[in-house]
C-alpha cells in the first residue's frame, strides 16, 4: 500500500508494508544511505531524522507513523555541508569514523531550532541518545556552543506545528 | 585527462610478511613487526610511485592513494601528508583516493597502531622518488642540470622563477623515466617541513558531515539482495534442523538457506541465511525461522565457571615467562610487608558503531566485494578461497568503517558473505544487527592476576611477581599457540621498567570457547591496569607520592628490551619519566596551589606500548554516589608527530573508550552464551558523563610512532589510583563500581 510523506522538501511515495521502519525505507528502498542502522532498538541515536522538526529515532518509527508528515534527513539538512551545525563540525574537525555523525548532526540541529543558545545541560539532555565510539564528545559540545555562537542558528526548517 | 598507469611493473613489489592470515597475524600483536628491520624491507624493488601511490591529471591536480585502512583513526590523512611534504604539493589542493587492493604492492592491514610507523619512511622516498623523477624530467626538457632545479607547490622551477613546469606538464614523461634508488633519494630536511607536524583537519571530513561517506552497510550494486545469518548462540554450536515455511512465508524473503562454519582462517560460527529484498525483511525472516540448535560442549561454560578456571590455576605454578633473582624468597623474607592481590578483567566487545557487514557478488570467473576492512589482503583471500577462483579475480574496494578497533581485521563476516553469494548466485550483502555483533565478536580475554610485591626499607622494589591466568588470543590463533599461549598475553607486563633484583613473571592457558582476538590496545589493556594499579599500591604501601614512587622505580636512563619481542623498541626509561612528569606538571600533581576539586582525587599511570608512550592524570571520585569524572589530563610520546590535531583526537578517543570498558557493563557467559545484547545491557559511555580531556604531545624528532591504541591501557589503572585518592580504597575488578568505593 502506497505511503505518501515529504522527504526533504518533495513528496514522496512509497510501496511497502506500514510496519517497516523508516530507517529502512530510507536506506534500502530510497538509496538514502546519510541515515545510519546502529541498533535497531532506538538506543544509539545513528538513525537519527527530523520529522516535523522533532529529532525521531526512524529506527524503531513504523512508516505508517510517517505518512502525511514532513521528514529531513541528513542530506536535506542542507544543500552543501552548509548549515551552521555542519560548519561548526568541521571547524572543530568533530567526526573520527563519522558513523554516529548523521544522527549527531541531526539532534544537535533539532536542538539549537528550539534552543538557539542552549547551556551545557541543555546539551546533555539532547545529545545524551546519540553514541559515539570513537569519543568525538567533548568536540561535539564545543561544536554545538559554535554553532549556536555563529548567530546563523535560525532555524531552516519549520518547527513542529503543535 | 589522467596519465596514472594502471600496469604496474611487475618486477617491482613489496616484500610482504605473508599474503594469508595466520603469518600476518603473528606479527600484529608484538609490535616488532611493525618495525622490521629496515634492511630486510628495502631488499625488495620498491614500485614506481607513479603507478602506486600518486596520480596527477594534465591540469595538475594530484591525487595521493591510501593503502591502510581509514576508520576514524586519521591514515587517510597523516598518510598523504607525508607523501605531499615529500612530493613538494600544496596540501590544500590533494585529493586522496584509496588503493585498490593488491597485496603485491602495498601493505594494505591496518592495525597495531603501526601504519603510521610503517609507512613513514617507504611514504617519504616515493614521495621523494616522484619529485625526483619530475625534476629529472624538468631538467631534460631545459637542458640544465638538475641541481639548478628546485620543486615547490606542485611545480619545478628554474632559475629564480624564470622557467617553471606545473608537474601536470611533466608527469607523463616523469613516469616513464628509471626509478632511483630509493635508499639513496634525498629526503627534505625536516626543519623545512611545511604539512607533517603541522595541525591538519582531516581529510573526508565534509562526507563525514553531509552523509555522504560510504561506510561498508551503504555498498550497492546492481540486483544486490539483503542478508542476515541466526547463529547458534551457544559458541560452537550448530543448527541440528531448522524449518524455513515461516520465514519463507515473510513479504520480501528470497531465499533460506545454512552456511557451514569455517573453522581456520575465517572461524565463522556457520547458521541459517535470510536473504531478502531489504534488511528489515531479512531481520523479519530470521526472527521466523525455526531452528532446532545443536549446542555443543561449550554449553557448560559461564563466567562463574571460567572464573573458578582461572582460581584453580592461580593456585599452582605457571609457565615461566621471567625469572631474576628470587622473588619467592624476597617475598617470604618481607613477611606481613609483601602485598598480594587478584586482579581480573572481563570480556570485552569492540561495539563499533557500524555492526559487522560485507557485500559480496561472486560471478562464476570473478568476484567483487565492499568491505569495511582492517585486511583487505586476508578478505580478498577469504572471498577467493570460498568463490573458488585464483585471489587475482577478486576485486575488493576497502570502504571507510564505522569504527574497528580491531574487530574488522577479521575476516568471519566476509567469509559469511561469500558463502551466501556463491551458494545465491546472487550479490549479497550480509548485515550484523547490533545483537550479533555483540554476541559473535572476537573479545578481550578475560584474564585473572595474582599479583605479589614488596617495597624495601628504602622505597625500592625489593620483589615483584605476577601470575596470569587469561582466555589467551595465541591459543586461538597461533599453530604454536598451545605451546605459547603467553606471547599475546603480556606487552610491558613482562618486561617492566621498574627496578627489581627479584621478578617473577608465570603464566597459565584458561580454557574458554569464546572467541577473542585484538582488542583495542590487545594485551596492554589488561596488563596496564594491572600493573599500574599495583605499582599504586605499593607506593601507598610504602607511604610514597605515586609519581616520586614511580620516577624512583624507573631510575637512570635506560632500556629495558622485550626478551618475548627481542625486534620490537625496547622501552626507554628516560621518555617514560618524561610522559610521567609532563602529564604531572599539566594536571598540577605536585601543586599544592591547585588541588584536586572537593571529594575527588587524583590518580596517575604510565604504559609504554606499541613503541609509544603514554601517561594520565585522572581526577575523579564519588559524587551523589556515583563514581564521577571531573577531568582527565593525558600526555604522550610517540616520536615525530605528522598530524597533532589528529594524535589528539586519538587521544580523546582512548579516554572515552577506556572509560567504558572501566566503568560500564563487561561481556558475560552464561550457559555458553554472552548474556548481552544491545546497548540497554552493554551500555556506552555518553555525552553527559564525557569528562573534559586536555592531551599534550611530547616535541620530539624521534621517529613517529603509532596512536591509535597506546592512551588507553593507562586510562583505567589511572581512574582506579584516582577513586583510591578519593576514598581509600581499592578496587581490582574491572568495571568499576561506585560500590566498590563506598
Amino acid at each position: 500500500m502506497a505511503i505518501t510523506f515529504k522527504l526533504n522538501g518533495k513528496s514522496q511515495s512509497v510501496d511497502v508494508s506500514p510496519e517497516m521502519p523508516l530507517l529502512w525505507v530510507l536506506r534500502d528502498t530510497l538509496n538514502m544511505t546519510g541515515t545510519k542502522f546502529g541498533c535497531g532498538q532506538g538506543l544509539c541515536g545513528a538513525c537519527t531524522v527530523h520529522i516535523n522538526g522533532e529529532a525521531i529515532r526512524s529506527c524503531s518509527t513504523a512508516i505508517s507513523a510517517v505518512a502525511g508528515k514532513s521528514v529531513t534527513t541528513i542530506e536535506g539538512l542542507s544543500a552543501d555541508a552548509s548549515h551552521p551545525v555542519q560548519q561548526a563540525w568541521i571547524a572543530e574537525d568533530v567526526p573520527q569514523c563519522g558513523y554516529c555523525q548523521s544522527g549527531q548532526i541531526m539532534s544537535a540541529a533539532a536542538l539549537l531550532a528550539k534552543k538557539p543558545k542552549p547551556t551545557d545541560a541543555d546539551i546533555d539532555d539532547a545529545m545524551q541518545g546519540n553514541i559515539c565510539r570513537c569519543g568525538t564528545y567533548q568536540r561535539i559540545r564545543k561544536a554545538i556552543h559554535r554553532a549556536a555562537d555563529s548567530h546563523a542558528a535560525a532555524p531552516k526548517e519549520k518547527a513542529a506545528t503543535r | 585527462m589522467s596519465t596514472y598507469s594502471s600496469r604496474f611493473n611487475r618486477r617491482s613489489f613489496l616484500a610482504t610478511s605473508a599474503s594469508a592470515g595466520a603469518a600476518l597475524l603473528v606479527g600484529f600483536y608484538l609490535p616488532a613487526r611493525a618495525f622490521a628491520d629496515d634492511a630486510a624491507e628495502q631488499e625488495a624493488q620498491p614500485p614506481n610511485p607513479f603507478n602506486a601511490w600518486v596520480r596527477i591529471t594534465q591540469d595538475n591536480r594530484v591525487t595521493l592513494i591510501l593503502a591502510k585502512s581509514e576508520m576514524g583513526q586519521g591514515v587517510m590523512t597523516a598518510l598523504p601528508m607525508i607523501l605531499a611534504e615529500e612530493l613538494c604539493v600544496d596540501w590544500k589542493h590533494v585529493t586522496v583516493e584509496q588503493a585498490p587492493t593488491n597485496p603485491e604492492i602495498y601493505e594494505h592491514g591496518t592495525g597495531g597502531s603501526s601504519s603510521v610507523p610503517e609507512s613513514w619512511l617507504p611514504l617519504r622516498r616515493a614521495g621523494a622518488a616522484a619529485k625526483q623523477m619530475l625534476l629529472t624530467a624538468a631538467a631534460k626538457r631545459w637542458n640544465v642540470n638538475e641541481n639548478t632545479c628546485k620543486a615547490a607547490n606542485g611545480a619545478i622551477i628554474h632559475g629564480a622563477r624564470k622557467k617553471l613546469f606545473t608537474y601536470g606538464e611533466l608527469v607523463e614523461e616523469a613516469a616513464a623515466l628509471p626509478l632511483p634508488d630509493f635508499k639513496k633519494v634525498p629526503l627534505k630536511n625536516s626543519n623545512d617541513f611545511t604539512i607533517v607536524g603541522h595541525d591538519t583537519r582531516r581529510f573526508e571530513a565534509r562526507p563525514k558531515v553531509n552523509g555522504a561517506a560510504g561506510f561498508g552497510l551503504d555498498a550497492r550494486t546492481p540486483g544486490m539482495l539483503f542478508a542476515v545469518v541466526a547463529r547458534c548462540p551457544v559458541f560452537g554450536g550448530k543448527p541440528a534442523s531448522f524449518d524455513a515455511a515461516k520465514a519463507q512465508a515473510v513479504p520480501g524473503v528470497r531465499h533460506v538457506l545454512s552456511i557451514d562454519s569455517i573453522g581456520e582462517g575465517a572461524f565463522t560460527a556457520g547458521g541459517v541465511a535470510v536473504v531478502a529484498d531489504n534488511s528489515w525483511a531479512a531481520i523479519e525472516g530470521r526472527k521466523a525461522l525455526q531452528i532446532k540448535w545443536e549446542e555443543g560442549p561449550a554449553a557448560a561454560e559461564s563466567s562463574e565457571s571460567l572464573r573458578q578456571h582461572c582460581l584453580d590455576n592461580a593456585g599452582k605454578p605457571g609457565k615461566t615467562v621471567r625469572n631474576e633473582g628470587d622473588a619467592e624468597a624476597a617475598l617470604a623474607s618481607a613477611g606481613a610487608h609483601a602485598i598480594h592481590a587478584d586482579y581480573q578483567l572481563p570480556f570485552a566487545a569492540h561495539a563499533c558503531m557500524e555492526p559487522m557487514n560485507c557485500t559480496v557478488h561472486i560471478k562464476p570467473d570473478a568476484a567483487e566485494a565492499w568491505v569495511p576492512t582492517q585486511a583487505p589482503q586476508w578478505a580478498r583471500e577469504t572471498v577467493a578461497k570460498i568463490a573458488g577462483l585464483k585471489p587475482e579475480a577478486v576485486t575488493v574496494h576497502t570502504t571507510l568503517m564505522g569504527g574497528g578497533f580491531g574487530r574488522r581485521y577479521q575476516a568471519d563476516f566476509v567469509a559469511e558473505a561469500a558463502q551466501i553469494s556463491k551458494a545465491t548466485g546472487k550479490p549479497i550483502q550480509l548485515l550484523w544487527t547490533r545483537e550479533d555483533d555483540l554476541q559473535h565478536c572476537f573479545y578481550r580475554p578475560f584474564s585473572f592476576h595474582r599479583m605479589a610485591g614488596a617495597v624495601d626499607a628504602n622505597g625500592h622494589l625489593a620483589a615483584w611477581k605476577h601470575f596470569q591466568t587469561s582466555t589467551s588470543i595465541a591459543a586461538h590463533w597461533e599453530k604454536d599457540g598451545a605451546e605459547k599461549p603467553e606471547q599475546s598475553e603480556f606487552g610491558m607486563a613482562a618486561f617492566l621498567p621498574y627496578l627489581s633484583p627479584n621478578y617473577r613473571v608465570e603464566y597459565t592457558l584458561a580454557k574458554s570457547a569464546v572467541p577473542r582476538a585484538w582488542w583495542r590496545s590487545v594485551e596492554n589493556s589488561s596488563g596496564g591496569f594491572v600493573v599500574e594499579s599495583f605499582v599504586d599500591e605499593l607506593a601507598a604501601a610504602a607511604k610514597s607520592d605515586p609519581l616520586e614512587f614511580r620516577l624512583r622505580l624507573l631510575g637512570d636512563d635506560r632500556s629495558v628490551k622485550d626478551a618475548m619481542s627481542p625486534t620490537g623498541d625496547p622501552v626507554s626509561t628516560a621518555r617514560l619519566k618524561a610522559v610521567l612528569k609532563l602529564a604531572a606538571a599539566k594536571a598540577g600533581w605536585s601543586d599544592k596551589q591547585k588541588p584536586a576539586a572537593k571529594g575527588m582525587g587524583r590518580g596517575i599511570a604510565c604504559y609504554f606500548s606499541f613503541n609509544s608512550y603514554a601517561a594520565m592524570v585522572v581526577e575523579a571520585g564519588l559524587k551523589n554516589g556515583e563514581i564521577h569524572v571531573a577531568r582527565v589530563i593525558a600526555a604522550v610520546d610517540i616520536g615525530r608527530a605528522i598530524n597533532p590535531q589528529g594524535v589528539r583526537a586519538q587521544v580523546e578517543s582512548a579516554v572515552i573508550y577506556g572509560l567504558t570498558a572501566a566503568l560500564k557493563d563487561s561481556i558475560t557467559i552464561r550457559q555458553g552464551r554472552v548474556e548481552q545484547s544491545n546497548f540497554h545491557d552493554y551500555q556506552m559511555l555518553r555525552l553527559p558523563e564525557a569528562p573534559p580531556v586536555e592531551v599534550h604531545i611530547v616535541e620530539s624528532s624521534e621517529k613517529p610512532t603509532g596512536i591509535g591504541e597506546p592512551a588507553l591501557p593507562v586510562l583505567a589503572p589511572a581512574l582506579a589510583n584516582a577513586l583510591f585518592a578519593a576514598t581509600g580504597k581499592r578496587a581490582r575488578t574491572l568495571p568499576l563500581r561506585a560500590a566498590d568505593f563506598t
